[in-house]
């Protein structure tokens, strides 16, 4: 298990590498400067200097090299010091944002609290939903339950989140006047009530997010059911005299969790990517809602680090699934 | 011997596609979804033909309507008319759809067939496969439109610009599934024995996948086509919904949606019609999908 752990963690390497190489690159090759903003009225030798200062001097490979070593060794450091108060990193450049002239994660340390309650509580409120659902459809296959539940996946595939949430706001903010429709993000939980108006505004855009995880796990689950529902182990576990509960609920289950559990860690990344347009229409100010920002400001270390970030979500989540499932079902551990 | 009183069979030979049909026919959503589907498709294309009022003329007294006879889903702030919007809208909507399937179809199954056919290229294109998989395709594809929507603009005008810009975008992020479903088919194809036949009486490369492969890998091509659809119709609604697909003045549904957003509180009806235009396209497209992939799957057909 341990060198299967090993051998994926040192696939990932290249992987990510490559990936860091792909968004560099396209910043890098896309046409327009960064200078365009700059008034005509200044003189040249000025603007080269600006340039400079900006990193934009040098060849293509060391600024790569250079942006790599600032994510890869400095940022990590900052991490570091920033924990344990020590300083590693001190005068070390960092990747600074050409909009606020801050460093780039100390914005996104910023940020990431909000997206991870929004996103965090919608998966679990998301999963909670989905396998109840899963299960009950895949055992009654073809019943009104499952004809519905069908459906409903169906509307969630196909409802995209800009329609529900906008939708969720005209009926349950305009027309009934329940909830906020714009989260606040600085409001601050120390007693009831404000627990209350926390758990209000978050209700919107986490079911929003929630209905399109549902669909997704439910249809998987009744899947995984289905192909365990006719295996023989169940007919021999219904002859031993074993309850109907104990075997749905404890042989087929425990065997279709396998597939699932998977599916739940792979796609995590893609809820991340999909609660970019849920912050938009919510005007949550989470990773997502600074990425839009920080690309209508031209803002590239900023575009160039969030992009590496999902990417760096992605990758992880692979692997935690890959060893997900090497953990669960020793038959797919090929040393 | 066979019974030869009756030499003639009595039902006429039945082709492939008619049991095709058959199966697709007691698909009930399936059904529906391929008829709203077309529909959809006739209303969006033929409509403005038989609809009198242009998409862009402005009547600035006759504004922020409800729906009437003159105009049956209200006009915009400007006095537009929302139903020839919406035709308008749709027209864009559905060409990117489609074009943008259409090219990750074709990326999608050139590295499938290429990818199993040919057992040195595999290894490489798999990887890039993974790799591509691997890409945040959502914030990649907003960077993308943020530095080429200027230059392709100025080279081939603004509309023009960026509908290349989005079906090209789309389609070189959505062929990887394509690619990875054609592929093992491909590779389950490679052992059969009329491909051993056509081998041993001399047919080249090229001619084998075109006259033996591809005909057999056609029905996971033409179901994940459609999916195809959806996923682009949805992606191109997001992109304009976020601000960063076509230009203000150019109506898609993803823009009529962002634009009515801003009138949310005074007009909350008019996000509903592009909204409602999306999900229910591509709710027809994923049914039709649905009900296409059982009737092309040889084993569920006839039972």
């Amino acid at each position: 298990m341990l060198t299967f752990t090993i051998r994926r963690l040192v696939l990932a390497v290249p992987t990510l590498l490559f990936i860091s190489l792909v968004i560099f690159l396209l910043l890098e090759l896309a046409p327009g400067d960064p200078m365009a903003q700059v008034p005509l009225t200044v003189p040249p030798d000025v603007k080269e200097k600006m340039r400079e200062a900006l990193g934009l001097g040098e060849p293509m490979h060391i600024r790569f090299w250079k942006w790599l070593v600032q994510f890869f060794w400095i940022e990590p450091q900052v991490l570091v010091d920033h924990m344990f108060g020590t300083s590693f990193s001190q005068g070390d450049l960092r990747v600074i944002s050409w909009q606020t002239r801050s460093p780039v994660m100390d914005i996104v340390i910023q940020r990431i609290p909000q997206t991870l309650w929004v996103v965090g509580t919608a998966y679990i409120v998301g999963i909670l939903i989905a396998l109840p659902i899963g299960i009950y459809s895949a055992y009654r296959q073809y019943s009104w339950f499952d004809q519905a539940g069908t459906f409903v996946s169906m509307v969630g595939f196909s409802v995209p989140p800009f329609f529900s949430g906008v939708l969720v706001i005209v009926i349950f903010s305009v027309n009934l006047g329940w909830f906020p429709s714009i989260y606040d993000t600085t409001h601050v939980v120390n007693d009831w009530d404000s627990f209350v108006v926390q758990l209000k505004q978050m209700i919107m855009p986490v079911m929003v997010l929630a209905l399109q995880i549902t669909a997704q796990i439910s249809r998987f689950m009744r899947a995984s059911m289905l192909d365990n529902l006719n295996q023989d182990y169940v007919r021999t576990a219904r002859a031993k005299g074993l309850s109907e509960q104990t075997v749905v609920l404890v042989h087929v289950l425990r065997n279709s969790m396998i597939p699932v559990v998977t599916v739940i860690a792979l796609a995590v990344p893609a809820v991340f990517g999909g609660a970019i347009i849920t912050e938009q229409v919510f005007k949550v100010n989470g990773i997502g809602q600074l990425l839009i920002g920080a690309i209508q400001a031209n803002d590239l270390p900023m575009v160039q680090t969030l992009a590496f970030i999902f990417a760096v979500l992605i990758v992880l989540f692979n692997l935690i699934a890959d060893v997900l499932y090497g953990i669960l079902d020793p038959r797919i551990r090929y040393e | 011997m066979t019974d030869l009183s009756n030499p003639v069979p009595s039902t006429p030979p039945r082709s492939q596609w008619l049991n095709v049909w058959d199966q697709f026919k007691t698909h009930k959503g399936a059904l529906w979804g391929g008829i709203i589907f077309l529909l959809i498709i006739t209303t969006v294309f033929l409509g403005p033909y038989f609809w009198s009022l242009e998409a862009t003329h402005i009547d600035i007294r006759a504004r922020n309507q409800g729906p009437s006879l003159s105009h049956p889903f209200g006009t915009d702030q400007l006095g537009r008319d929302t139903f020839a919007r919406m035709m308008a809208g749709g027209r864009t909507s559905v060409s990117v759809g489609l074009a943008a399937m259409l090219l990750a179809l074709f990326l999608g199954s050139f590295v499938g067939v290429v990818a199993g056919f040919f057992k040195r290229l595999d290894g490489p294109l798999m990887r890039l496969t993974d790799l591509f998989l691997a890409l945040p395709l959502l914030p990649l594809l907003l960077v993308m439109m943020m530095l080429f929507r200027d230059p392709l603009n100025a080279a081939f005008g603004p509309e023009r610009g960026i509908f290349i810009l989005i079906v090209g975008a789309i389609g070189i992020t959505s062929w990887m599934p394509t690619a990875r479903i054609v592929r093992s088919d491909v590779l389950a194809l490679k052992e059969r024995e009329f491909v051993l036949a056509a081998r041993s009486i001399g047919t080249t490369n090229t001619r084998m996948i075109t006259r033996h492969i591809l005909p057999n890998v056609l029905s996971p091509i033409m179901v994940s086509a459609t999916l195809g659809i959806a996923t682009a119709i949805i992606t191109e609604s997001a992109l304009s919904f976020l601000g960063l697909g076509f230009p203000p003045d150019f109506p898609t549904w993803g823009r009529l949606l962002f634009d009515a957003t801003d009138y949310l509180q005074q007009y909350p009806e008019r996000v509903f019609w592009p909204g409602m235009a999306i999900s229910l396209t591509v709710l027809s497209v994923n049914y039709l999908g649905d009900g296409l992939r059982d009737a092309l799957d040889p084993r569920i057909r006839g039972r």
